[in-house]
C-alpha cells in the first residue's frame, strides 16, 4: 500500500511516540522542579525559576532547538579539545529528548504552579497537624488533587509536545516526518506520505485524548459539577 | 558577536539588500495570518456553537484536523505534497500559487490560527452569562443583531487572555517558515551559523529578537486588557 516502505514509516512512528514519551517525563520532571521552586519562597529558587520560564516560554521552540542542539555540540567539542580527548558527538535522539524536555518543562511548571494553588491552604495545614511529613502531605494529600485541576493542562501540554516532536525531523532524526519525506522522495508520491504523516499524528492525538478523558472521570470522582 | 552583529544586523532586521529579510518578514507573517485567522475564525465559532449539526460538524473536523496534526506536516503537505500533484502543476493559478513559499506558509498559518482562534472564541461564546443572552432576548434583540451588538463583543472581551497566548505561539510558529525558503529571522541566523560557525551567538540572537517581540506583544495585550477587559477585573483594596 505505501510502496514498499511501511516498515520505514512504522519505525518513525516509533521513534516520534518514543521521543514524546522521554521527552514528556523530562518536562513533568522540570515541571515539578520549577512549580516547588516558584513556590519555595526563596528568592535566588524564585528567580531562577522565573527566568526559566520566562525565557523558554517567549522564545519559538524551533529557535531554541537549533540553539540548544547546535551550541551543545559546539561547546562539547571545545571540552573535549581542552581536555585532549577525542570528539565526542551529541546523539541526535538525546538532544532531541533534553532539548524538548527543557522547552516543555518551563509549561509544565505554569500548569502545576496554578493546580498547587487551586488546593485549599487549608487541607495542608490538617495534614502538618496530624503529624505528616512533607513527602506524605505532597502525595498523600496535594498530589492526588492537584491532578485534578492540573490534568487538562497536562493533556494540552502533552498534545503540543507530541506536535513539537515533528521539528526534530529538521535537526536530523529518522522520526515520522523524516522517514514519510524521503518515502516521498523515493517514490515521488509526496502528497500521499505527507498525509501518511498527517494521519499518524492524528491517530496518536485521537488515542490520548482517549486517555485523558478516561484519567479526567478517575481523578474527578466523588466531583459534583454545577448543573446548568 | 560584533562582527556577526555588524555582517548580519541589517539582514536580521529587515534586508540583505535584495529583498526583505528578518524581522520585517517574521512581523509581515504574523499580521497577514493572524488577521486572516480572525477574520475566518469569527463566522466559523458562530457555526461552532451553532445546535444545527450541518453547520457544527463540518467546522468540528476542520478544528480537529488542524488542531490534531503539526503545523510543520501540514506546511509540508501545502508545500511539498500539493506540488507535486500533476493536476495543480496544470491550472495556472494552482501552480502560481503552491509554487511560492511565502503564500503555502501563509496559507498553513492562517488556516492554522483560524483553527485554534475559532474553538478560543466558541469557548468563550460558550461560557456568556446566560442572563446576558436572556436579558437581550427580552429587549427584543435577536438573530445576526444578538450577535452583533451583545454575544461577540462580550465573547471577544473574554476570550482576548487566551487570544493573546495564541498571537505569541503564532510569532513561534512563523519560525518554520524558512522550511519553505522564506528569508524570516530563523532563515537569516541559519545563514550567519552556516557562515560563521558561531551557532550560539547566530541562533542566540535570533532568540533575543524573538524574545522582545514576545515582550511586546505582551504588552500590547495588557494594554488592550486595560482598554476592555477592565470591568472583569479583580476588585483590590487600597
Amino acid at each position: 500500500m505505501l510502496y514498499g516502505y511501511e516498515k520505514v514509516v512504522w519505525q518513525g512512528a516509533l521513534v516520534t511516540l518514543q521521543l514524546a514519551l522521554l521527552a514528556v517525563m523530562v518536562s513533568v520532571l522540570l515541571g515539578l522542579l520549577g512549580a516547588s521552586a516558584k513556590m519555595s519562597g526563596r528568592r535566588s529558587l524564585v528567580a531562577l525559576a522565573q527566568v526559566y520560564t520566562t525565557l523558554v516560554r517567549g522564545i519559538p521552540d524551533l529557535v531554541l532547538m537549533l540553539l540548544i542542539f547546535f551550541g551543545l555540540q559546539i561547546a562539547v567539542n571545545q571540552l573535549t579539545e581542552w581536555l585532549g580527548v577525542s570528539q565526542l558527538d551529541i546523539d541526535p535522539f538525546v538532544a532531541g529528548v533534553l532539548t524538548i524536555g527543557f522547552i516543555y518543562g518551563a509549561y509544565f511548571a505554569e500548569t502545576f504552579r496554578g493546580a498547587f494553588m487551586a488546593i485549599p491552604k487549608g487541607q495542608a495545614e490538617a495534614g502538618l497537624a496530624y503529624g505528616f511529613s512533607a513527602w506524605q502531605i505532597f502525595h498523600i494529600i496535594t498530589f492526588p488533587q492537584m491532578m485534578r485541576f492540573a490534568l487538562p493542562g497536562i493533556a494540552n501540554n502533552w498534545l503540543v509536545t507530541l506536535k513539537a516532536t515533528a521539528l526534530v525531523s529538521i535537526i536530523g532524526l529518522a522520526d515520522v516526518v523524516k522517514a514519510t519525506q524521503n518515502a516521498g522522495k523515493g517514490t515521488f508520491h509526496f502528497f500521499l506520505f505527507t498525509l501518511v504523516a498527517a494521519a499518524i499524528y492524528l491517530l496518536f492525538t485521537t488515542l490520548s485524548n482517549l486517555v485523558f478523558y478516561w484519567l479526567a472521570r478517575r481523578y474527578g470522582a466523588g466531583v459534583r459539577e454545577a448543573q446548568l | 558577536m560584533i562582527e556577526l552583529m555588524q555582517e548580519y544586523g541589517k539582514a536580521f532586521l529587515w534586508s540583505d539588500g535584495y529583498h526583505f529579510t528578518g524581522v520585517a518578514v517574521t512581523l509581515w507573517l504574523l499580521v497577514i495570518s493572524v488577521v486572516a485567522g480572525f477574520c475566518l475564525a469569527l463566522p466559523l465559532a458562530v457555526a461552532r456553537v451553532s445546535r444545527r449539526k450541518a453547520c457544527w460538524l463540518p467546522v468540528w473536523c476542520f478544528s480537529y484536523l488542524f488542531r490534531g496534526t503539526p503545523l510543520y506536516v501540514q506546511l509540508l503537505v501545502f508545500y511539498s505534497g500539493v506540488y507535486s500533484l500533476s493536476w495543480v502543476r496544470e491550472v495556472d493559478f494552482l501552480n502560481w500559487f503552491f509554487r511560492s513559499g511565502y503564500l503555502c506558509t501563509l496559507l498553513a498559518l492562517t488556516l492554522n490560527t483560524c483553527a485554534y482562534s475559532l474553538e478560543i472564541f466558541a469557548g468563550a461564546i460558550r461560557d456568556l452569562a446566560h442572563g446576558e443572552v436572556e436579558a437581550a432576548r427580552a429587549y427584543g434583540f435577536s438573530g445576526w443583531r444578538l450577535y452583533r451588538h451583545i454575544i461577540l463583543p462580550a465573547a471577544l472581551r473574554r476570550a482576548l487572555p487566551a487570544y493573546s497566548n495564541e498571537v505569541i505561539l503564532m510569532l513561534h510558529a512563523t519560525s518554520l517558515a524558512f522550511t519553505a525558503t522564506v528569508p524570516d529571522i530563523l532563515k537569516v541566523a541559519r545563514d550567519a551559523n552556516a557562515a560563521t560557525y558561531q551557532p550560539f551567538y547566530s541562533f542566540g540572537l535570533a532568540a533575543l529578537i524573538y524574545l522582545l517581540i514576545s515582550f511586546g506583544l505582551v504588552a500590547l495585550f495588557r494594554l488592550a486588557e486595560q482598554r476592555w477587559l477592565v470591568h472583569l477585573k479583580p476588585i483590590t483594596h487600597h
